[in-house]
């Protein structure tokens, strides 16, 4: 039997009662707290919760890979069942990252295999997972239950394959809009016939054939089967005939979904989501030709998410979809539906509670009519709003004003404007006061990205007012060194912050050192940067690693080179493992 | 990249930078007017201009300062690549009987709601390339034909496909079509006259 040994008390007081609790019924308190930081604070108040909570942890999520090192991890947290693991930093999915940066899954996955023979799930995020990884995986954990990938790189439907081949309990195979190499592999063939665990299974990202026959029997046998997300090689008629077999659908994504239109077909498909009672989310990859739409009304009002994101069907259609759509609480589109169809979505989705307006042409001189006037019609009618992601191309301080007002409760607003500093365009002021009020006004606002013309004034805002403000991200901002410095002298919370383009120099970095040490971690790229002051901040901070990144062609070592070179790319991070050993030529550690 | 269901043909310009706009040839037959219907797209502001006023003033943005600016706007390479592959555009080369000189149309711009729209309006876009005054015939039995006014010949439209067969647009559903489609001939009528017309689907 443990016990608590926390002696805090000074003095000679006597230990309170409950000290000599055993360590077994901390563990059963401490499994009430699902929450990490609350677990995590418990764990800071004395040994023997320490040792007790460690023990009875079960999910681990380390946002930053290199923040420690995957043996102290394990050993740490003994019974983890779940672990998620993130790598490359955030800019890495716009390409300000070269390749073979690391973020490698391989150390996690050995030091796993040792630690956490019980393991069951695993997720990772913007890392690199080759396939004997997987083949590692499939061969260490017996109850292995759960893969969730995300945005990952470097293996093939041959991992796939022995994924799919060696984990018998597998529930959950979740494929992310990762780069898998396709090897031909039969990696669907390889679940067993007698498999028939199966809740989920996303395979949208891979760009191969499928053996329809086979994926039809799998489906037909997993009961349990309640989210199916399907890749583009799926035809429209194997969809209906797979939604036949499968009509408990809770999830379902369809891939390209377009085709000629054929009266036999559409009555196919009709009859198939007809029979879907329980279908709720639902996406794809809908092509121009609308011609299908129509034939899933029927499962429109019970449709509580809708991620057409991928779809280039145009307005009319697209509004006369969603308007059926009462009960969305998740949006996902491209600009394509333009204000008018925005204001359609004000009016009918009255629980909506995430909106993410994607760019169908980022590129272009965007002759689509999506302004600020959807993002202020959707903020004033729908108020559980909580979440946006607005891609436009014009903005106004009073628009912002007006989206302040009328949601308070946004806890993630991320708006970008496509043209770097692009003012108010009625006033052709800076975009300060706008979002300036939405800082003020979302108390609890958690994430936020802003774009447009701004100067350094919005940064004294966000930085007094941002309390809650856990992640923010910046580019084309800013006049001078002041505006870093709001930013770090102020936001409580920060953990995470990205910044591009800013005209923003050594001063404010050094100024506010120690406070990078309570974030996880900083990237400015195309600042005003000198090696100098790399230094000093690496010699200052033990327990930060300070990441160069030169071009990869360069790999000029750093001990040459002066102070007052510019450094292009800064990556800092806390860190107790010390610097990593696996950086490629062009990262240099200070 | 949205597909647009415009009269005149869209050309997506690429990100690398080189923009069909500037290198489209706008010459027309002799005795055309001159209103030119492809959209061109206003570069207004100095790409390496960054003064606040100086982008204010141009009210469409110039798409190529973003175009080369790496990693903006933000949007993930997963993104763009699936939005890239599902714009990829289709040009093949038309050839009218008689003219001078050849032109391209991008098949891909023309996929529409059913596909006698989508003949309808690649019909019309041949139309604004070659003729000066417009007309095109659909008979009774859903062939097309395309008849300059002016000098009252008529033309039928016809395709090579992937066999090297010269076949008459319009049977095959308009998918079909783009993906068979190798080059289009407007053929004058006198010349079709052993064509024999094939039944409408």
């Amino acid at each position: 039997m443990g016990r608590g040994v926390g002696s805090r008390s000074g003095g000679g007081a006597a230990q309170p009662p409950w000290h000599s609790l055993p360590d077994e019924v901390w563990e059963h308190a401490f499994s009430f707290l699902p929450a990490a930081a609350d677990r995590g604070a418990a764990a800071g108040a004395c040994r023997g919760w320490l040792r007790a909570e460690r023990r009875s942890r079960r999910r681990l999520a380390v946002a930053n890979c290199y923040a420690t090192s995957p043996r102290d991890a394990v050993e740490r947290f003994p019974s983890v069942r779940a672990a998620e693991v993130k790598g490359k930093p955030h800019f890495a999915d716009f390409g300000l990252v070269p390749p073979a940066w690391g973020a490698e899954a391989a150390p996690w996955v050995a030091a796993a295999a040792d630690g956490w023979p019980l393991l069951e799930e695993l997720s990772f995020k913007r890392m690199v997972v080759t396939d004997e990884c997987l083949e590692m995986i499939a061969a260490s954990f017996r109850n292995f239950q759960v893969l969730r990938l995300v945005s990952c790189e470097g293996f093939s439907t041959a991992g796939l394959a022995a994924i799919t081949e060696g984990c018998r309990n597998l529930r959950e195979l979740d494929l992310q809009e990762n780069y898998i190499e396709d090897c031909s592999s039969h990696w669907l063939s390889s679940f067993p016939e007698s498999f028939t665990s199966l809740e989920t299974l996303n395979f949208s990202c891979l760009d191969g054939e499928v053996n329809f026959a086979v994926l039809e029997r799998l489906v037909t046998r997993c009961h349990n089967l309640k989210t199916l997300k399907l890749n583009n090689a799926i035809p429209l008629d194997k969809v209906a005939s797979l939604l036949r077999k499968a009509p408990h659908i809770v999830e379902l994504g369809t891939g390209k979904f377009s085709a000629d239109y054929h009266p036999d077909l559409f009555a196919k498909l009709e009859a198939a989501f007809a029979g879907c009672k329980s279908l709720r989310r639902l996406s794809g990859a809908w092509d121009a030709v609308p011609d299908y739409l129509s034939a899933f009304y029927g499962v429109c009002e019970g449709l509580t998410s809708l991620n057409l994101s991928y779809a280039t069907v145009r307005g009319p259609e697209l509004i006369k979809f969603i308007s059926r759509c009462k009960n969305l609480q998740q949006l996902w589109v491209m600009d394509l539906i333009e204000d008018h169809g925005l204001a359609v979505v004000a009016s009918t989705c009255s629980k909506l509670q995430e909106l993410r307006v994607f760019p169908s042409d980022p590129f272009g001189a965007g002759q689509v009519l999506l302004t600020e006037r959807g993002l202020v019609d959707v903020s004033a009618s729908c108020p559980m709003l909580e979440s946006v992601l607005y891609f436009c191309r014009r903005m106004t301080n009073e628009a912002l004003i007006t989206i302040a007002k009328n949601r308070p409760n946004f806890t993630c607003f991320r708006l970008c404007i496509l043209e770097p500093r692009t003012p108010d365009y009625i006033t052709q002021q800076s975009l300060d006061a706008g979002f300036s009020a939405i800082v003020e006004s979302c108390k609890g606002l958690r994430r936020l990205s802003v774009s447009g013309l701004l100067t350094d004034l919005v940064f004294k805002s966000i930085g007094e007012h941002a309390d809650r403000l856990e992640m923010l991200s910046i580019a084309f901002a800013g006049n001078s060194d002041l505006g870093l410095h709001y930013i770090l002298s102020g936001c409580k919370s920060l953990k995470k912050l990205e910044i591009r383009d800013c005209p923003f120099g050594n001063k404010p970095l050094l100024a506010n050192a120690a406070k990078l040490e309570t974030m996880r971690s900083l990237w400015m790229s195309s600042c005003s940067l000198t090696l100098g002051a790399c230094r000093q901040l690496a010699q200052k901070m033990p327990r930060l690693t300070v990441e160069i990144m030169n071009d990869p062609g360069r790999a000029c070592p750093l001990d040459a080179l002066p102070d007052e070179s510019p450094v292009e790319k800064l990556y800092v991070y806390r860190t107790i493992a010390g610097p990593r050993s696996d950086t490629p030529d062009y990262v240099q550690i200070v | 990249m949205s597909v647009e269901t415009e009269r005149s043909s869209t050309e997506s310009s690429a990100a690398s930078g080189l923009d069909f706009e500037d290198t489209a040839l706008t010459l027309r037959l002799p005795g055309s007017s001159s209103s030119d219907t492809d959209r061109k797209r206003a570069s207004t502001s100095d790409p390496s201009c960054r003064s606040p006023s100086a982008a204010a003033s141009d009210s469409p943005p110039s798409p190529k300062y973003a175009a080369r600016v790496v990693g903006w706007p933000p949007v993930r390479s997963y993104r763009k690549n699936a939005l890239a592959t599902a714009a990829a555009s289709k040009f093949v080369k038309v050839a009218v009987d008689g003219a001078p000189y050849l032109r391209k149309v991008d098949l891909t711009a023309y996929a529409g709601y059913t596909s006698s729209t989508s003949y309808d309006q690649l019909l019309a876009a041949l139309q604004d390339k070659f003729f000066s005054h417009l007309t095109f015939r659909k008979l009774g039995n859903q062939e097309m034909k395309l008849v300059d006014t002016v000098s009252g010949t008529e033309y039928v439209p016809t395709y090579e496909d992937k066999d090297g067969d010269w076949m008459l647009v319009g049977d095959v559903p308009w998918r079909m079509f783009v993906e068979t489609c190798q080059r289009l001939r407007l053929m004058k009528s006198s010349e079709a006259v052993n064509l024999a017309p094939r039944a409408a689907r």
